[in-house]
Formats: C-alpha cells, structure tokens, sequence
C-alpha cells in the first residue's frame, strides 16, 4: 500500500506513535490490557451485557447516572493518583546526578495529565455525580429536568476520559502542563499530538458538563416540591445551584478558548501565537476566567456537603442558614472578578495586581463566615462521630491553612516570591484535597445507603480517612517548606542534595494516601460483602434532616409516591417531628422519561470525531460529525420518550416496603 | 521525659539544619521586603485562623454525643449579634490586609525603579543602575550587559548596593525570571518585556532560574547569580571582556537553538542593537521587526498590499512549524524604514525622591484618551491624521 493512501487512512498515526520504548507505558499497558480482558470476559461469562446496557448505559435515571458518575471518578482517580506517585517517585530520587527513573518527555506528561485528570476527570465527576444524585430527591423532585441530556452530558464526560486514557497507549499527551499555554502549546513548539488530545478530551468533556449545568440549573429553579420556597432549600441544593451558574457561565469560555487554540493549530490563526499580532496573555487571561471560577464550581458542592453532615450528625439545625445563603452567592459572584491572582507575574502593573488582589482576599469574608456557621452548628449540639462527620473535622482544620495561605498568594508582593513555587502546589491540594475530596468522600459516606440500601463499613471507612488525613499532611506540608527555600514546581531534577529529605517525606505522605485509596475500596468490598449486616430498611439512617431520607433507601425510580409539601427548610426533620404518617393508599400512575441509546451513541461519535481530528484522520471525523448529526435529527423521531408506570407497581413497591418498615420497628 | 522533650524537637532541627529557606532569609532590599510582608500577612491572619482551629477542636470536643452534661440546643439557629462577629471579624482582617497590599504592592512594583537600596538608605543618585538585558532561551539564560557591552549564558553577577534594572523577554516560549535571594520572579515572554528593578545587599552566590515551565530542558535552565563589591565586579567583567568572542545576530541564531544543561559562557563583545532585534522578534535578517509593525499600524495599517507583504518561512526551530490545514507557514518581510523608529525604550516609572511611603498615588496617571466616534465599535481603525 503506498504511504500516501496509510496516510489518508491514518493520518498521522504510525507505529511509531506508539509508546513502545516506554517499558513503564507499556508495562502498564499489559496490566491494564490483561484487566481489561477479565473485565470484559467476566462480563460476557457472566451474560452482564444486557443487564449493563438496559439498566444503566441508557438510563435517564438521575440516580443511576449519578452513581456512574462515582465510578467513573473514582476509576479516574486511581489513574491520576498513579502519576502522582510516579511524580513523587522522580522528585525524591533524582538528586545528585541522577536523572531518575523518567525522562523528560514521560515526566513532563505525567504532571500535565495529573493535573488534567484530577480536575476534569475525579474532582468534576464526582461533584457533579454527587449532585446529580442528591439534588432532585432533596427537592422532592422525580428527576431532572432533561434526563436523557443528563444521559448524553454523562457520556460526553466518559468520551473526554477516554480520549485521556487513550493518549497513555497511542501516541502522547500534552507536555505543557495542565493549562497548555501557549506558545509552548501552540503547533510551533508541540507540534505532536499531545495537545491535540488536551484540546478534544476537554471538549468533548466540557460539552457534557455544560449540559449538565443547565440542565440542574433548571431543575432546581423549576422542580421543586411544593412549599419548598429558594429560602427553604437545602444548604447542598443552594451550592449545587451556584455551582452550576458557574458552570454554565464558565465553561463557555474554556471552550471558546480551546477552540482558538486549535485554530491555531490546524488551520494557522494566529490568536495566541508570537508573531502576526498574536497574543500569548490573551489566553491566559481566558482561560483563567474559567479557571477560577473552576475552583469554586469544585469546593461550593463541597461546603454543600458540609453544611448538611454538621447539621445532620450535630443533631441540629444549620446555624445562620441566610448568611450561608448569601455566602455562598457572593462567592458565587466574586469568583469572576479575581481571575489575575493566577498572573501576577506577568507585569500587569500595580493598580491591576492590587485590584485582584484584594477582591481575591474579600472572597475570604464569605468563606470564613461559612466556616464560622459550621463552628457554631456543632456549638450546643450532640456531635455523632460518624464517617462524613470525621471527614468534616478533618475539612474544618485543613482547610483554614489552606485558605490562609492562599490569601497569602493572593498579596501580591508575595505572590511574586511564592508564585509557580512548591509553596503554590501545596496550598492549592490543600484547598482541594482538604476542601473537594474530603467534601466528597464524606458525601459517599454519607450518601450511600440513600443510594444501596446499606451503610458503609466503618472499619475500613476509618482506616482510609486516618491514612488519607495523615498521608495528606506527610504529602504536602514539606511542600509548604520547599516552597519556602524557593523551590519551583515542576522540575525534574534537582542539584542541591538538602532538599531530598523533604521530597521523601512527601513521598512517604503519598504512600499513606495510596493505602488511604486503597482502604477506601475495601470499604466498598467489605461493605457490599457485609451488605446484610449494614443494612437499613429505614431510609433514614443518620436521623437526618432533608428530603432524601423522606424515602426509601434505595429510592423508587420515581423517587416519591407523592410529590411531598415542606413547610421547613429542614423538610424531613419537620415531617418527622410534626408526625409525619407515610401514605399507603390512593396510588395513581407515575409519567417517567424512557431510557434511550442515543446519548451513548452520540458521545461515542464525538469521541470518534475527537480522536480523527487528533490524529489528522480527517475521513473519520467528518464521517463521525455527520453521523451524529443523523443520530441527533433521528432522536427527534423517537416518540417513546415516556411511560407510565401503572399504580399496581407503585402499590406493589410502597407495600412491600411497609413491611420492611413495619419490620424494622 | 527529657528524652521525649529532645525528640518534639526533632522535627525542628531537621527543618532548620542545613536548609536554606532563602525566601525566608534573601539577600536583596525588595526581597526582604517581600518576605516581610510575607510574614505580616500570615500574623495577620493567624489572628483569626488560630481561634477557629481552636475553637473547632474545643467545640468538636466538648459536644460529642457521649457528652451529656453539655448543653443541647437543636433548635438554636440564629443569633444576630455573633453573624455581626463572624462577618466583621474577617472583614476587619481583610481590611488591614487590603491595605498592607495596595500599599505594599505599589512600593514593590517591579517596573517602579528602587527608591532605596536598603531599610536605612538611599539610592546613591550619583551612581548610574547598572542596565541587564536578559532574555530566556530554550533552555538557558543569556544576559547582555548593555553598559559593558558584554554578554553571558547562565552566569550573572552584580555588584553589591548598586540598584539593578533588569528588562526581560524571551525567545521562544514563557519562562518566568527568579532570583529568590535578590527579588521576586517576573515572566519573561517572546515579543513583549517585563521589568524588574533590584538590588543586592550581601555579597554572594546565589540561585536563578525559571519559574514557569518551559518545556523538555527546563529543570536545566538555572544560573548562579553573583552578588560581587566593587572590586570583584569589576574583575568578573573584565575577566568577561577578556573571554573574547563576539555575540553577533549570527552568532545568537546559533545559540538560541534548544540545548540543555548549558555552562557558563562569556562574550568580550556584542551587537549593541542585539537585544532591541531579540525583543522585537527580528534577529533574521529580512525580518519586519514588531516595533517597526506596530508603528505602521499605528498610521492606520499597510492595507490590502500588507497582505502580499509576506514571504514563506525557511528557517526552523522545531520539527516543524505550519498546521495541517492552513496556509504554509510565512513571515512579514522587513520594509525599507530605518530600523528603529520608535527609538529605543519606552519613559520607565520613577521612583519619588522622597521614600516616605505611599499612600496609593505615587504613580503617575496614564493620559486619558476618550474613544472617538463609533468607529470603535465597529472594529474600523481610525484614520491616520496624515
């Protein structure tokens, strides 16, 4: 065949693309070969196929999107913690003359993919998994506004990870670090794929998690339960909605930056190239107003969570549940006008630097205020010490470093000494491991048996949380010291021998977070295994406070027999206490959304679409752009978007869990 | 006991021995000004995080559920007078805080030359600053002296008490420009400078390097900076002088292609007009230099025949430059007018004579210009008065 029909047909992709002189690539690849092909064949063995493609590939169920949303973080977390580990790996031993073990072409991937899969592949999939689940049940809602978008925005999420993973086995990803400036991500100086498969696993993601947001937006603004006024929503519902107003007001950018970049790249614009007028900043600029508000899309759902565990597990309720509101709206607002604390390095002068400077410490005022109302939750209150509540004790004490020394960052003067440094990589995990991660995994904790049926084994819950609490400190308060000693970040060698010490204690921090994940997934083993054991019929476990807990656990796919009526902002603690008596007769069918292939289908063609235009197969990604065209036009057709599910079942459903109830008592 | 005492203070003297926490402890008059307020920042804030980390702990302690003797409110939610604590608290914080910043942010502009060279001295007016040209390469530093006409790779030296005005750019890609013993870092980028004004007080070598990540030889693209007295600067130079070599816009093509791990290298002479080529991204010869692009634009553009004015690019630095899609890769042709005609810097910002502090209003206003007509909006450039 001659070169100039493989090249048609491949584009750019040779052999040679792939990693094989990498033996650590392509090690990991066998493993993640070998477990691939057990997985599948289990699930063929098995005949799962069926199951998992009725069940849950096409499922509108917000529940069941949410939960796959969980999983599809957590897996993700175990790929981005593996380059974390390599990372710290490198940095304690290459000192002296040595290289280390990675050179800089693998090592340079490595950090930018860490940072990309953690933010846009763990943080995000989790939050938004998290709220995706919680948020219509706490609203007394059947489920979202859109479901099968919710579908579709989960898929598009998925094909971004792929296109993530992918990049591991053919070809390379970015070596530019996580937000690809340019010039050095432009086609003059990464003219290899890496970036190509940064700008499309992003788009495709960030597509996804658009819809997402607008479709949550309108679910809280539209779906609530009646009675249940903005003022008399859950603390985690009004998070979630400012999350997702930044989400939507956001993500736009990233993706309109991105797209300039890639016009950059394939058809020579010149928006952020040196020469012809372009200009590098601009991008920066950009992508720091979506940047920034990223952060606070991460931790809002966070102090959601937050709120709800303290008031749950101190047996009380939210102090100052208006200022918390208006907290988090300001928050909510201030997070756009502070996007500069990211460059002041760049000489944008001192009247510019001073102005996000101090927007950026006002931020402060409303967080702190928050902080104060979880302290003054738990004052007077009768603190159960229960898995979310640790991880909220936890939250609390890390959390003020972290935000101390980011409003240190956030002076400019300082940041001109600290900036880039270790000192920054410390604060921001400390912000966002002490802030989102714990925040979500106390939201696991606590959420689970809404969503199984049964608690989490504490055992292993504690085991995690002590390695996690601990092996964060070990990990990331020497980073605070190096960064001190004006040590930069992403080096890969170093010359002064003084600071080794410090790198292996960071190292030995890292290891304790890896048995921390790993105590985590024998939490779920334990617990599915123990499922009996640590069952609840109740529905209410934690003798909790909102909504959720109003139903079964797990909850009906129409969530509630009867669209409930609040009075309180704690709904369910209201209804409890003024006697609440279940209704077991007059049952009427429920309308519900049908499961559809389409979203699947169509994020699969996206990713398809991605991976053409990645590798300059340019047949493919025309073939798949028109192909979902047809697929979308063809969804227009599909009339079976409801049903009803007939009263007889709900009848049949609500009475057996009667007798669970009736059971329990 | 006295042995437990000794191992509690472990963890101290490994953080204290042998470790250089050299933001903590510089040797230059803005860094340590930097540091400084470093430091008030962070007592400022502790005021406020050591009670909440106090209180947590006290509060997480003294309600536990086994705890029944303490008291147990569940319906207490509100409390008008400790809001008014918990949002003035911080809020007075901040103020102090935003205060200090917009002060001290001013103060420590890196583009607002030194007032003072130390906490009790003066800037010697009568001494010229010494003038460094620095510019980023992949992956190495090279630093023009303008004054001496010297020029070096990934060495630096000044002398002691003299301020320093630094200009930067950079070649290629953005690097960020980082001496922590002598002041805060600045970016250098292609095609554009930043400025950074410094001094050094003690004697001493010192680390530098990039601060932003630049690409595969980054870890390599360090340098010692030498803070030297009088005499010893004058000796490093003429030891520079007398290395020989010529740095040319030859010998600069040559040298700024990617290398790594470079060592020190020393030119007796250079192109005087060098580092003006560099920043304006025209070191090619036949190449329109930026300053030279702007100034045609600023009469209104070169029009339509702008368009025809760009010839194919033949010189590489990478594997490859142009996309897969668009046109092939061209570069806009020099034209026939004098080589510099915007003259050679831009006014600088001074520092006042006085170093009392400032109040916020030490800088001078930039001119008011109102837009004029709707052109503006309508994306049309105005029309030259010519």
């Amino acid at each position: 065949m001659s070169p100039d029909f493989l090249k048609l047909i491949f584009g750019r992709l040779t052999f040679e693309s792939l990693p094989l002189h990498e033996p650590i690539v392509v090690g990991t690849f066998v493993v993640v070969a070998l477990g691939g092909v057990a997985l599948l064949g289990g699930l063929t063995y098995f005949r799962l196929w069926g199951y998992l493609w009725r069940e849950w590939f096409t499922t509108v169920d917000h529940k069941r999107i949410g939960i796959m949303y969980m999983i599809l973080g957590i897996v993700m977390l175990l790929r981005g913690f593996a380059d974390a580990l390599m990372m710290r790996g490198q940095q304690m031993l290459a000192f002296g003359g040595s290289e280390g073990y990675l050179n800089a072409h693998h090592y340079d991937q490595v950090f930018t993919a860490h940072g990309v899969i953690m933010i846009f592949f763990v943080a995000m999939p989790l939050v938004t998994g998290l709220m995706n689940y919680v948020v219509p049940l706490q609203i007394g809602a059947r489920d979202v506004s859109f479901p099968f978008l919710n579908n579709f925005s989960f898929w598009m999420t998925v094909g971004g990870a792929v296109l993530v993973m992918a990049s591991l086995f053919i070809g390379e990803f970015a070596r530019t670090g996580w937000l690809a400036y340019p010039p050095l991500s432009n086609i003059g100086y990464s003219p290899d794929v890496g970036v190509d498969y940064y700008i499309w696993a992003l788009q495709v993601a960030g597509v996804g998690t658009t819809l997402s947001g607008i479709n949550l937006i309108c679910t809280i603004v539209k779906l609530r339960c009646p009675g249940m006024t903005m003022m008399k929503m859950p603390v985690f519902t009004w998070t979630s909605l400012c999350t997702n107003v930044l989400i939507v007001a956001s993500f736009p950018v990233l993706t309109v930056v991105l797209a300039l970049l890639s016009l950059d790249r394939y058809v020579g614009t010149n928006f952020f190239t040196n020469d012809f007028g372009g200009s590098p900043m601009m991008y920066v600029n950009l992508i720091w107003i979506w940047g920034h508000p990223e952060v606070y899309i991460l931790v809002l759902p966070a102090f959601g969570i937050f709120s709800e565990v303290t008031s749950t597990f101190s047996g009380k309720r939210l102090f100052g549940y208006t200022s918390m509101v208006y907290a988090t709206v300001v928050i909510t607002i201030l997070s756009y006008l502070v996007w500069l604390h990211h460059f002041f390095t760049m000489g944008s002068g001192a009247s510019v630097n001073s102005f996000f400077g101090i927007t950026t410490m006002i931020i402060s005022i409303p967080t702190g205020a928050k902080m104060f109302n979880w302290l003054f939750t738990m004052y007077r209150g009768r603190i159960r010490y229960e898995l979310p509540m640790m991880w909220t004790i936890a939250f609390m004490l890390t959390f003020v470093i972290g935000g101390m020394t980011g409003v240190l960052l956030a002076v400019p003067p300082a940041d001109f000494v600290l900036h880039n440094s270790l000192f920054l990589i410390a604060h921001f995990h400390n912000v966002i491991i002490g802030g989102v991660v714990f925040g979500a995994f106390a939201g696991i904790n606590y959420w689970f048996p809404k969503a199984f049926g049964f608690k989490l084994d504490p055992f292993w819950g504690k085991m995690s949380f002590w390695f996690w609490v601990t092996g964060f400190y070990l990990a990331f308060m020497p980073l605070y010291v190096l960064g001190l000693m004006g040590v930069t970040r992403r080096l890969r060698v170093f010359e002064d021998p003084s600071l080794q010490i410090w790198f292996v204690i960071a190292a030995i921090g890292a290891l304790f977070i890896f048995i921390g994940i790993l105590s985590m997934l024998m939490q779920f083993a334990v617990s599915l295994l123990k499922r009996e054991q640590l069952k609840d019929v109740t529905g209410d476990p934690w003798d909790a406070r909102t909504l959720e807990w109003a139903t079964s656990s797990p909850p009906p796919d129409y969530n509630f027999a009867f669209t409930p009526v609040v009075h309180d902002n704690d709904a369910w603690w209201d209804m409890k206490k003024r006697g609440y008596q279940r209704p077991l007769t007059g049952f009427k069918p429920i309308h519900m959304p049908s499961s559809t292939g389409t979203g699947i289908i169509l994020a699969g063609l996206a990713t398809a679409m991605g991976f053409g235009l990645i590798w300059y197969m340019w047949w493919l990604a025309a073939a798949s752009f028109i192909a979902m065209l047809a697929v979308g036009i063809g969804h227009t057709f599909n009339y079976h978007r409801d049903f009803d599910i007939p009263a007889e079942d709900i009848i049949r459903t609500e009475d057996s869990r009667t007798k669970l109830l009736a059971g329990a008592r | 006991m006295s042995r437990l005492k000794i191992l509690a203070l472990l963890p101290l003297a490994v953080a204290l021995s042998g470790c250089n926490y050299v933001v903590l402890a510089p040797a230059g008059d803005i860094a340590a000004q930097q540091r400084d307020l470093v430091i008030i920042s962070t007592v400022l804030m502790l005021l406020i995080v050591l009670p909440v980390m106090a209180l947590t702990a006290l509060f997480a302690w003294r309600y536990r559920q086994s705890n029944t003797a303490a008291r147990y409110e569940p319906e207490w939610d509100h409390s008008t007078k400790l809001e008014l604590v918990i949002w003035s608290a911080p809020l007075l914080i901040i103020v102090c805080l935003g205060a200090l910043t917009w002060m001290g942010t001013h103060l420590l502009d890196p583009y607002r030359t030194l007032g003072r060279i130390h906490a009790d001295r003066a800037v010697d007016q009568s001494k010229a600053p010494l003038e460094v040209d620095v510019v980023a390469l992949d992956w190495k530093w090279l630093f023009i002296y303008p004054g001496y006409g010297i020029a070096t790779v990934n060495e630096l030296a000044a002398p002691i008490d003299r301020p320093i005005n630094f200009r930067i750019t950079a070649s290629s890609v953005m690097n960020s420009f980082y001496i922590p013993a002598l002041a805060g870092q600045i970016y250098a980028m292609p095609g554009m400078e930043t400025k950074l004004h410094a001094v050094v007080n003690h004697p001493g070598t010192y680390k530098g390097f990039s601060a932003n990540y630049s690409g595969a030889g980054f870890s390599g693209m360090h340098f010692n900076f030498q803070g030297l007295d009088d005499k010893g600067f004058d000796a490093w130079i003429a030891s520079a002088k007398s290395a020989g070599g010529s740095l040319g816009r030859a010998e600069y093509l040559q040298l700024e292609k990617p290398s790594q791990n470079e060592p020190v290298r020393r030119w007796g002479t250079v192109d005087a007009d060098l580092y003006r080529l560099i920043l304006n991204m025209c070191v090619e010869t036949g190449k329109m230099c930026q300053s030279e692009m702007m100034a045609i634009d600023a009469k209104g553009g070169a029009g339509h025949q702008g368009l025809n004015n760009t010839l194919p690019l033949a010189y590489d630095k990478y594997a490859r430059r142009g996309t897969a899609l668009g046109p092939e890769p061209s570069f806009v042709a020099g034209t026939c007018t004098p080589d510099a005609p915007q003259g050679k810097t831009t006014a600088s910002i001074a520092a006042p004579t006085d170093t009392m502090p400032l109040i916020g209003a030490g800088l001078k206003r930039p001119s008011f210009t109102p837009l004029k007509s709707s052109s503006f909006f309508l994306g049309q450039r105005p029309k030259s008065d010519s």
